[in-house]
This record gives structure tokens, C-alpha cells and sequence, in this order.
């Protein structure tokens, strides 16, 4: 599958992403992550090599405008920000680790637990419901657990 | 569910072209003679299109030119205005900057020599032909003719058959023939 047109990508996913930005830093704050969101996407959209999970792809970006605004407002807040042994935030590390899982899984635990999505964002993000992104979630820790020990 | 507002929307839009971060953009154009997409590059003007399938054309923009194609008004207002002034009758030349780059040596020869046709005169694609030093590629003319990336800017409604009639027009020889009356070719 090649990639669409970001005419396309744009138009499909501009309102479930600001939705999602809506409810997490509020109607004011989300307008310029919004904006943020979709430079970031178009900076990095002709490096992306195929054209899967681009809306879990879209997620991963605003969620990461997220916890940067969250940060630049509230440094004190318990976000997910375990340092790891090479210093880097727990949901930089998770990525690394979860690469080798099945792509849904892979989405599924990064969103939940590198960026503290709650299953009906990531069910939004991965085009399912909370019920599949739940399962997927906790197959993909089933799986990570097997391959660590 | 909400939604993003127009206002936030163009904010993007305007944002992406302003930080030169697309391949192409593009509009929709009214004209009087119908609906134009009209995009353009970081180079110039790349195409105007009758199609009236917009996605049909954007898919087509992304192949030829990069993913990164994207409505965006704001880099096409040159072009809107020049269009707007054609067909209101105060302009006769355009002097947009054109990106041909992807064309053939021939097809740029061909649109070059096409661009010196004056308003509200026309050519025949044997004359078209020699004029590109190829007097005997009339038939290969009509093909670029029907090809042409930028119709109206690049006149190849000007170009008509030996006999005197229209032949051909890739938007249709209604249109042919309502650009040649509006230049005042065709009584």
C-alpha cells in the first residue's frame, strides 16, 4: 500500500485527532497542538515506508505534543517519565522494546503505556473499540514478558 | 463528535505552505467556464485541471510530484488572480512562473513555442509544429496539445486544425470554443 496524498491523510484523521487533543489539554491549548501535530506529521510523512497504522501514527505524534505541553506547564506533574538506565523517558524505551511485536500489539502497548492513552483512545487510534485495543494491549505485554525472561 | 472549525483548518493549511513544507498545493477556481484545480509547486505553476474528480488529480499531483500535496489557498492566489483577470478582460499574457520540469524536452519545446501564440490569434498544429523545428510532427503536436499540464496559461486552445476546425481540447471542445470566442477569435 502506498502512501495516500496528506490531502487524504489530513482530511481523514484532522477531527478524531483534535478531538482527542480537545479532551486531554482543553479547547484553547489543543488549537496549536493541532496545528503542531500535523507540521510534525508533514515533516516526517514522505519518510514513512509504507502506509499502515498511519492513524495510530497520528496518535503517536499528538500524544507526544501532549506530554510536552504537559511538561512545559506542569514540570512537577506524575507523568510517564521513569527515567531508564540510558536516561531516556519510559515511553522512548518502551518503542525500542515493543519493535518487535505485531504491529497492533506494538501500537496498543506504546499508546497505553509509553503515553498513557486509555483504551478508548487507542481503540479510536487503531480503528477498533477499547475491548480489541485492551486485548491487544495486554497480548502485546504477554508477548514482551516471553521474550524479557 | 467535535469538529475542526474552518478557521483552525486554514490555519494549518496557510501554516504548511508558509513553512515551505509542501510539494504541492492546490485550490478549486471558479471560472466561467467551470471549476479549475489549479496547483502549484516551490517551482511555479505545475497544473490546471478540468478533471472533476479532485482526488483522481491529487492522486495524480503526489505521484508525479511528492506526497506532500495538500489544499492550501494561499500559494495559489497569483494564480487566481491572473485567471480572474484573463476572463474579466483586463489581462491577455500571464506571467506566472511555470514548472515544466517533468515534461519531455519535445513537450517543453512544443509549450514554449505554444506560449508565444498571442491572445485571441490562433495556430495550426502543422504551423505549432514547424515552429518547434519538427514541421512534420503535427500528429505528435495534437498529443502534447492533449497533454498540456496548464491549459488556458499555456494557450493550446489556440491551436486548431488545418481545415480551420477545433479538433480537439482536452476540457472539452466547449470550452475550446468559449475561450476562443471570450479572445475574440470565433465570431
Amino acid at each position: 500500500m502506498t502512501l495516500p496524498p496528506f490531502e487524504g491523510f489530513y482530511a481523514q484523521h484532522r477531527d478524531e485527532v483534535y478531538a482527542f487533543l480537545v479532551r486531554r489539554l482543553g479547547r484553547e491549548r489543543a488549537e496549536d497542538a493541532f496545528q503542531e501535530t500535523f507540521l510534525r506529521a508533514l515533516r516526517a510523512y514522505p519518510k514513512l515506508q509504507h502506509a499502515e497504522h498511519l492513524r495510530a501514527w497520528a496518535f503517536t505524534i499528538a500524544s507526544r505534543i501532549v506530554i510536552d505541553e504537559h511538561r512545559r506547564t506542569r514540570p512537577e506533574a506524575d507523568l510517564p517519565e521513569v527515567p531508564t538506565e540510558e536516561g531516556r523517558p519510559a515511553f522512548a524505551e518502551l518503542e525500542h522494546l515493543a519493535d518487535q511485536l505485531p504491529p497492533t500489539e506494538r501500537a496498543a502497548v506504546v499508546l497505553r503505556y509509553g503515553y498513557d492513552l486509555d483504551y478508548a483512545d487507542i481503540g479510536a487510534a487503531l480503528g477498533s473499540n477499547a475491548t480489541a485495543a485492551r486485548q491487544a494491549a495486554s497480548s502485546g505485554i504477554r508477548r514482551l514478558r516471553k521474550e524479557i525472561t | 463528535m467535535t469538529t475542526v472549525s474552518h478557521e483552525l483548518d486554514r490555519r494549518f493549511r496557510d501554516a504548511a505552505a508558509r513553512e515551505s513544507l509542501l510539494d504541492v498545493a492546490y485550490d478549486l477556481v471558479d471560472t466561467p467556464i467551470g471549476t479549475l484545480l489549479v496547483a502549484t509547486t516551490n517551482q511555479g505553476l505545475a497544473r490546471i485541471s478540468y478533471d472533476p474528480d479532485p482526488e483522481r488529480e491529487v492522486e495524480r499531483l503526489a505521484h508525479a510530484f511528492g506526497v506532500r500535496v495538500l489544499r492550501s489557498p494561499r500559494p495559489i492566489d497569483p494564480a487566481r488572480r491572473e485567471l480572474d483577470e484573463y476572463f474579466s478582460g483586463s489581462r491577455r499574457t500571464f506571467d506566472l512562473s511555470l514548472d515544466l520540469r517533468l515534461l519531455a524536452d519535445f513537450n517543453r519545446r512544443v509549450l514554449r513555442e505554444l506560449a508565444r501564440v498571442p491572445f485571441g490569434e490562433v495556430v495550426t498544429y502543422g504551423e505549432l509544429a514547424a515552429r518547434a523545428a519538427r514541421p512534420r510532427a503535427a500528429r505528435a503536436v495534437g498529443t502534447v496539445m492533449n497533454r498540456n499540464p496548464l491549459p488556458i496559461v499555456l494557450p493550446c486552445h489556440r491551436v486548431i486544425g488545418a481545415n480551420g476546425k477545433l479538433v480537439g481540447y482536452g476540457g472539452g471542445l466547449d470550452r475550446k470554443e468559449a475561450l476562443l470566442r471570450h479572445e475574440g477569435a470565433l465570431l
